[in-house]
């Protein structure tokens, strides 16, 4: 049929012999007939041909050889199906001699127009590799060509590629790992997940271990995460142990390389294939610092829903992590409960797990699990339940007699396999402490009438034999009933016999003489050697003969050793060397082509040969909503410096390409040593100008002094205490010795609250000063004196002002607010204030000031926060419990509130021990951000871009009381949390802020004529922000 | 990474194998079916196994062994990943995935496979681009083809798959707009004897069936988007918006998709809606056990329970059981021990029962287990969750779609321990 002219009789050959293929059957001989087809022009029956051809090319070369110029035509086809159709199938076509073909082709397409070709082409490198390693160098040129392609298409089959022909070559990802991390969320989902396990590799070469020095930074929140269970549990937790060694080292900072990678690849978290959330959670789990790794887990929970194949790979990986990270899985301990009809292998892998995640608090829970599952009908999952109960009485000491008890009555169980297996465990947990046990070696001595499983009676054997002093009157016993039975037995339990026997001979040689003679003569007869050979053996240790008496005189020691116990491990336990989510980890084998998760580096290599002049990459077309997200925070600073490559899929003219060629060979290491250079400058920048706004601030803090001394003393006597104001001085300086000791430690510094009056304000101040670091650029020197003393002044001033009305809220703007009134708090009452201090654990929460006083008569207990219902986006930081409340007494606490930039209210629980209050705090707008010293150009430059749609203005008319500078300023503050920019008319107030959860910069221009009239304008991206603030700030003036 | 896949139906004949690259032998799934022999049933096969060369990584479904072969280290949930979606692919193509029906349709199955995969490596998984590439056989095409010989393959590269959303495929028609979504809401549960939750977890999807012309973009809202506590979106999602808004902002592919997935599982805020009274006895004297079980309604929300199945796994030593339902059917399976009773709608002012007798196995002692129940059940028109869709808005077309929602709560590994 396959020589007719009609197309579908040959469609209809073809058909069959597809079918044929299918099957398994050869169909080798119609090779010649099918060839000649292969330049059909039906697009079906060339398909056919093609599926023919790459099957059995192989094994007639010569033959296969006629249809290579077809393809070779095939790929100048037009239509760029074809030409990738074409350049597959010669790719698969596996025959040595049209290799150079092969190569050119590559080559070829992969300067193809359409990233389709380009695709297929990375396709066809390790097709081609596989046939002949001799190309290697060759392809690893097309694979840097193609690694530079900027189209998610080709990402992710170039990595393939990439990780079949070269995983040694780390170095061709340099460039290209930014563009990478980038693109990585549009890539589809095979490509995401080999771009993620490269990347693993990649980073764990590239940089430095997150967790070396995290303790010395993340121990706080560890602490707060994991640390109260943990301590709870194992008393000396790794965390616990870690401040006693604290490295001397300099705190690591995270490579911001290193956080793109982390930060791009968890949204993938969410994706809906399995293997992608797997590569996701593996990259965390090797990559992220401790603190982070904990948003795996849910994603991990999810996917055993999935089919029973993806629960079993995933439940082998939790097993592993939730051994070295107890605390991620903990709260979803249910979600491993055991289902009675999983298949046995998931329910002894979710065993598994559960066991890893027990511990004293939640074990009574997991242990009547356990008990249920006891009692199902799969028998193999009966056993493995038994053991797991085993390792949890070993590994929590406080329900070792529970589990050992409940495992004794199982012993009445009618079950073999289950008596069986408890005598097992029975065996281990008894060995850590023999001397309480002797009524359950008896109870298990008389049980070896009836059980028959060999494992079993060994154990029991064992059990008798090692603590025979503690049965004294049983052993023997035993010891005969087994000597009756000896041949019948197993070899297992023959071996233990004659240990048996010899024991007891040791010890009670009175008795058992006779009975262990018998006993190895029987042995010395058997039919296994090993058992001849453990009878001759003993023998001649024990009883004791005219010449070997040395040993003999040592046998009791040899025998009777002390043991120690048996440590009952997890399998699980050392597999975590191997990369989680690989084949090899799963098997707990190396398997072929398995590349090793390389350890961290000790310095962390140069970072700045990942920087690219090439920032602009361009994607197919319209993706703005997309690229949104993916705009990294390099393409800003970089993007307009450096020349910016073609885009790819021009075809690129010769001299671009030259002019490409040039400036990448001379511009670029110029250019990269050039951004190097700035940013070592930059660093230096800023490292000076802290130094020096430190210096200054030590300057300005004697010049203090002076002013300080006299206010000092105004203050001290306010308190009505007796310290002199040099005492406060000494505070004071002691107190800046210990700033300057650590520098990198007073931004997070919040005052303690009961501090006195002068030294709460020496903190206040400088805190407002620490922004200085954190604002857009560096600041010349001369701007900075002038902008930090005019903050110093308006910081004297109004802490001044504030300082009057409490001494407790040391803090400018916003007074206390009533939380909870006192009748409604049942003699609570709860005040709030925006203190207007960064707070310490995150830089985007508010901190808001929490004063409690209890005016009832009864001590109040328990005071902390309940269940937040929390809007979207907002998240609180609770304030540490407080205890109990004295009657008359009061008390403050400091909290924080990540509202998100907006003025929506943060609802929340106060809970006593009786109680609960709704309270909500809903924060002024002026409170969301915090204030920006920036200089006068700096500040028009910003105002600058934020025009158009970004800028409100109103009018108003000044009344009389706000005539004078000071006043305004006042006014302004009070209102807004922002800083004041030097100006240089009189009749212009600036202010300048930044909202706290994204950033943006608020900037607050007052201007003022001379006839009353005054017109406020506020520049900022948030427009929502912009507009209140007006509103605000005019309702602050003219009152 | 994957070299060749062999598809093994129940009886261990090996009826289609594809290779990818140099023919691996069909002697290799032998270490299978030893691992399948030892293994005493088909689901506790392992996924993974390995040989001396080779590793065979396998799933199950629809009674059909799917078992890929690989030389390399590869990760295990990739392969697996991607049978199940070859799975997928084959039931969007077919209807079903069954042995006959690949049969059949060898020579389509052999043209997906080719182009799902190039060199063992994933190539076009998305069915709307495989469905532009080869057409899905149906009557009608069948004839026409072997009327004017036409083909089944597409000869123009699909759109979709250079575009900026590679789901979708362009120049897609209707005159009818219609997009339809299901939310549907799966109970996972155990319930101890006493009747009290041990674990109880709400696994929820929305599935779409999308039929609009052009380019739309569609953007889905919800009443109470906080309550979904993890989701996975499909590809076409725009993760940035809903981190921001929690508004699902998207281009649908045509046709039917898995829109999302979610998992709510605050113990507190499921509600069980059906509850169990069980009263199941073996005596250790006679060879007669007491069964008896009550089924009722319980935090339903004013919705009718429909659909009630219940199996139960008896022990071995029950050798049959005599019994009389109230409402619905029951049988018995003496030789898998099964037990299923199809109760279907639940009366609240007449709860349906089950009472009966078992004899046991005389001489054998009392089976020391008592059987779990499993459930099923539907209710129409309830989230179980109480999440409920805002709003649907379309955007980028001009004509008006027709928008439908559906809510269905069912029970997913609904047990209840006895």
């Amino acid at each position: 049929m396959l020589d007719t002219n009609k197309d579908s009789l040959k469609l209809e050959a073809m058909k069959r012999i597809v079918a044929m293929i299918a099957r398994g059957k050869n169909a080798s001989d119609l090779f010649p007939a099918v060839v000649k087809n292969v330049a059909c022009k039906n697009i079906e029956v060339k398909k056919l041909v093609y599926v023919y051809l790459v099957r059995y090319a192989e094994e007639q070369q010569d033959l296969a050889l006629l249809s290579i110029s077809t393809f070779q035509r095939g790929l100048k086809d037009p239509n760029q199906l074809i030409r990738a159709s074409a350049l597959r199938v010669l790719s698969s076509i596996r025959v040595p001699i049209i290799v150079p073909i092969m190569m050119l082709a590559i080559k070829e397409a992969a300067s193809d127009m359409s990233p389709y070709v380009r695709k297929t082409a990375a396709h066809a490198i390790p097709k081609l590799y596989s046939l002949d390693s001799d190309q290697k160098d060759q392809l690893i040129e097309v694979i840097e060509k193609l690694l530079a392609d900027k189209t998610t298409l080709v990402a992710g089959s170039v990595v393939m590629a990439f990780e079949e022909v070269c995983p040694e070559r780390i170095d061709l990802i340099h460039k290209n790992y930014r563009k990478l991390c980038n693109l990585l969320i549009d890539v589809e989902e095979w490509g995401q997940v080999v771009i993620i396990s490269m990347l693993t590799r990649y980073a764990r070469t590239q940089f430095l271990s997150p967790t070396q020095n995290e303790s010395l930074l993340e121990e706080n929140p560890e602490k707060a995460f994991y640390g109260s269970e943990e301590d709870e549990a194992k008393g000396t937790g790794p965390e616990a142990a870690a401040p006693a060694s604290l490295p001397a080292r300099k705190p690591y900072v995270m490579d911001p390389d290193h956080r793109l990678l982390l930060r791009n690849t968890k949204p993938l978290l969410q994706s809906r294939s399995a293997a992608v959330v797997m590569a996701v959670a593996q990259l965390y789990f090797h990559l992220a610092p401790k603190a982070e790794v904990g948003v795996i887990a849910k994603a991990l929970v999810r996917l055993l829903r999935s089919h029973s194949e993806v629960q079993y790979v995933v439940l082998q990986n939790v097993a592993t992590m939730s051994i070295k990270r107890r605390g991620m899985f903990e709260p979803y301990l249910k979600s491993f409960y055991i289902r009675s009809t999983d298949p046995t292998q998931i329910k002894i892998l979710k065993l598994e797990v559960l066991t890893n995640l027990a511990n004293e608090t939640n074990i009574p829970t997991v242990l009547r699990e356990f008990q249920t599952y006891i009692r199902s009908m799969d028998k193999d999952f009966v056993a493995a339940t038994i053991q797991a109960i085993g390792r949890c009485a070993t590994n929590i000491g406080r329900v070792r007699d529970t589990c050992l008890n409940g495992l004794v009555q199982l012993l009445s169980n009618r079950d073999e396999l289950v008596v069986a297996e408890s005598v097992v465990v029975i065996k281990k947990l008894l060995q850590m402490q023999p001397a309480q046990h002797g009524e359950i070696i008896k109870h298990l001595a008389k049980l070896t009438d009836n059980i028959q499983v060999p494992m079993a009676r060994a154990s029991i054997l064992w059990l008798i034999g090692e603590y025979c002093e503690h049965v004294p009157k049983i052993a023997p016993d035993v010891l005969r009933k087994m000597a009756k039975s000896f041949t019948a037995e197993e070899d297992i339990v023959k071996l233990q016999v004659i240990n048996l026997a010899a024991k007891l001979y040791l010890t009670n040689s009175k008795q058992t003489k006779l009975l262990t003679q018998y006993v190895l003569s029987l042995a010395k007869y058997d039919q296994n050697y090993d058992i001849r050979d453990r009878a001759r053996f003993t023998r001649q240790l024990i009883v004791p003969s005219e010449q070997g008496g040395a040993l003999s005189r040592h046998a009791k020691k040899l025998f009777l050793a002390p043991k120690p116990a048996p440590v009952l491990e997890s399998s699980f336990k050392d597999r975590d060397h191997f990369q989680l989510g690989s084949l090899s980890h799963l098997l707990n084998a190396k398997a072929t082509g398995y590349q090793e998760l390389p350890d961290w580096p000790e310095e962390a290599p140069d970072p700045s040969v990942r920087n690219v002049e090439v920032p602009e990459w361009t994607k197919c077309s319209n993706r703005e909503k997309r690229k949104e997200k993916e705009k990294p925070f390099y393409s800003d600073s970089e993007g307009e410096s450096g020349p910016t490559e073609s885009a790819d899929s021009e075809p690129e003219s010769e001299s671009e390409s030259e002019s490409k060629s040039s400036s990448e060979s001379g511009s670029e290491e110029s250019s990269s040593e050039s951004d190097e250079d700035q940013g070592e400058d930059e660093d230096k920048g800023r490292g000076s100008e802290s130094e020096q706004s430190e210096e200054e601030g030590e300057k300005k803090r004697k010049k203090r002094k002076k002013v300080l001394v006299e206010h000092g003393e105004g203050s001290s006597s306010d308190e009505g205490s007796d310290s002199s104001s040099s005492s406060s001085d000494s505070e004071m300086t002691s107190e800046s010795e210990e700033e300057q000791a650590e520098p990198a430690s007073w931004r997070k510094k919040t005052p303690p609250s009961s501090k006195s009056a002068p030294a709460a304000k020496e903190v206040s101040l400088l805190d407002l000063e620490d922004y200085t670091p954190s604002s857009v650029q560096p600041v010349s020197p001369p701007t900075v004196v002038s902008t930090s003393l005019a903050t110093d002044l308006e910081g004297l001033t109004l802490t001044d002002s504030s300082l009057v009305p409490s001494l407790l809220s040391p803090v400018p703007g916003v007074g206390r607010q009533e939380l909870l009134h006192r009748v409604a708090g049942e003699g609570l009452a709860v005040d709030y204030a925006f203190s207007r201090q960064p707070f310490s654990g995150d830089p985007h929460m508010v901190s808001v000031h929490i004063y409690f006083s209890n005016s009832s008569e009864t001590p109040i207990k328990g005071l902390h926060m309940g269940t937040p219902k929390l809007p979207a986006g907002i998240s609180i930081q609770e304030f540490p419990e407080i205890e109990s409340l004295a009657p008359g007494e009061s008390a403050t606490a400091i909290m924080g509130i990540n509202f998100c930039d907006s003025t929506q209210a943060a609802n929340f629980q106060l809970c006593t021990q009786t109680r609960q209050f709704y309270v909500s705090i809903q924060p002024p707008v002026g409170e969301l951000m915090a204030p920006v010293f920036m200089s006068e150009n700096e500040f028009k430059k910003e105002q600058g871009k934020l025009t158009g749609m970004n800028e409100i203005t109103e009018k108003l008319i000044l009344p009389d009381t706000c005539w004078s500078d000071h006043i305004v300023v006042k006014k302004v503050t009070a209102t807004a949390n922002v800083g004041r920019v030097p100006c240089g008319t009189s009749d212009e107030y600036r202010f300048a802020g930044r909202t706290l959860t994204s950033g943006s910069l608020v900037l607050l221009t007052l201007d003022t004529q001379p006839a009353g009239t005054a017109q406020v304008t506020v520049n900022s991206e948030k427009m929502v922000i912009g507009t209140m603030l007006v509103k605000d700030v005019i309702q602050a003036l003219t009152q | 990474m994957i070299h060749s896949l062999f598809l093994i139906n129940s009886s261990g004949d090996i009826f289609l194998e594809k290779h990818w690259k140099s023919v691996v032998s069909r002697s290799v799934c032998d270490y299978f079916f030893e691992a399948q022999e030892r293994a005493t049933e088909a689901e506790n096969v392992p996924p993974v196994i390995p040989t001396p060369h080779h590793y065979l990584l396998s799933v199950y479904r629809h009674k059909i062994f799917f078992v890929a072969v690989i030389q390399t280290e590869v990760p295990p949930l990739f392969v697996i990943e991607f049978l199940h979606r070859v799975v997928d692919t084959f039931q969007d193509y077919f209807g079903v995935c069954s042995e006959p029906m690949i049969k059949d349709n060898v020579v389509v199955v052999y043209e997906v496979l080719e182009e799902m995969l190039d060199n063992g490596f994933p190539l076009a998984t998305e069915s709307n681009i495989l469905k532009e590439l080869i057409k899905p056989p149906t009557i009608l095409r069948t004839v026409v083809n072997t009327i004017t010989g036409s083909t089944n393959v597409g000869n123009q590269l699909p759109t979709g798959q250079l575009s900026v959303v590679p789901w979708r495929r362009t120049g897609v028609k209707y005159t009818n707009n219609e997009a339809y979504f299901d939310v549907i809401e799966e109970i996972d549960a155990i319930i101890d004897k006493s009747g009290s939750t041990i674990t109880a977890e709400i696994q929820g999807v929305i599935d779409a069936c999308v039929k609009l012309t052009g380019m739309p973009d569609l953007t889905l809202s919800f009443m109470n988007p906080r309550l979904l506590d993890d989701v996975s979106f499909h590809p076409c999602v725009r993760f940035k918006r809903w981190e921001s808004e929690r508004i699902l902002s998207f281009i649908p592919p045509d046709g039917n998709f898995r829109l999302l997935s979610y998992h709510v599982s605050a113990q507190n805020l499921v509600a069980i809606p059906v509850y169990v009274k069980h009263n199941i006895s073996f005596r250790d004297s006679s060879s007669l056990g007491r069964f008896e079980i009550t089924v009722g309604p319980k935090q339903t929300m004013g919705k009718t329970i429909e659909g009630v199945i219940i199996l139960s796994q008896m022990p071995r030593g029950v050798l049959n059981m005599s019994l009389t339902p109230s409402q619905g059917t029951h049988t018995f399976d003496p030789v898998t021990k099964m037990l299923s009773w199809d109760v279907g709608k639940i009366n609240p002012q007449k709860l349906p029962s089950l009472k009966g007798t078992m004899s046991l196995q005389a001489g054998a002692s009392k089976p020391d287990e008592n059987p779990t129940i499993n459930l099923q059940f539907k209710i129409q028109q309830l989230a179980i969750s109480g999440l409920k869709v805002n709003r649907l808005d379309m955007y980028g077309e001009k004509y008006k779609p027709f928008k439908g929602i559906k809510y269905m709560t069912k029970a997913g590994k609904f047990q209840v321990r006895t």
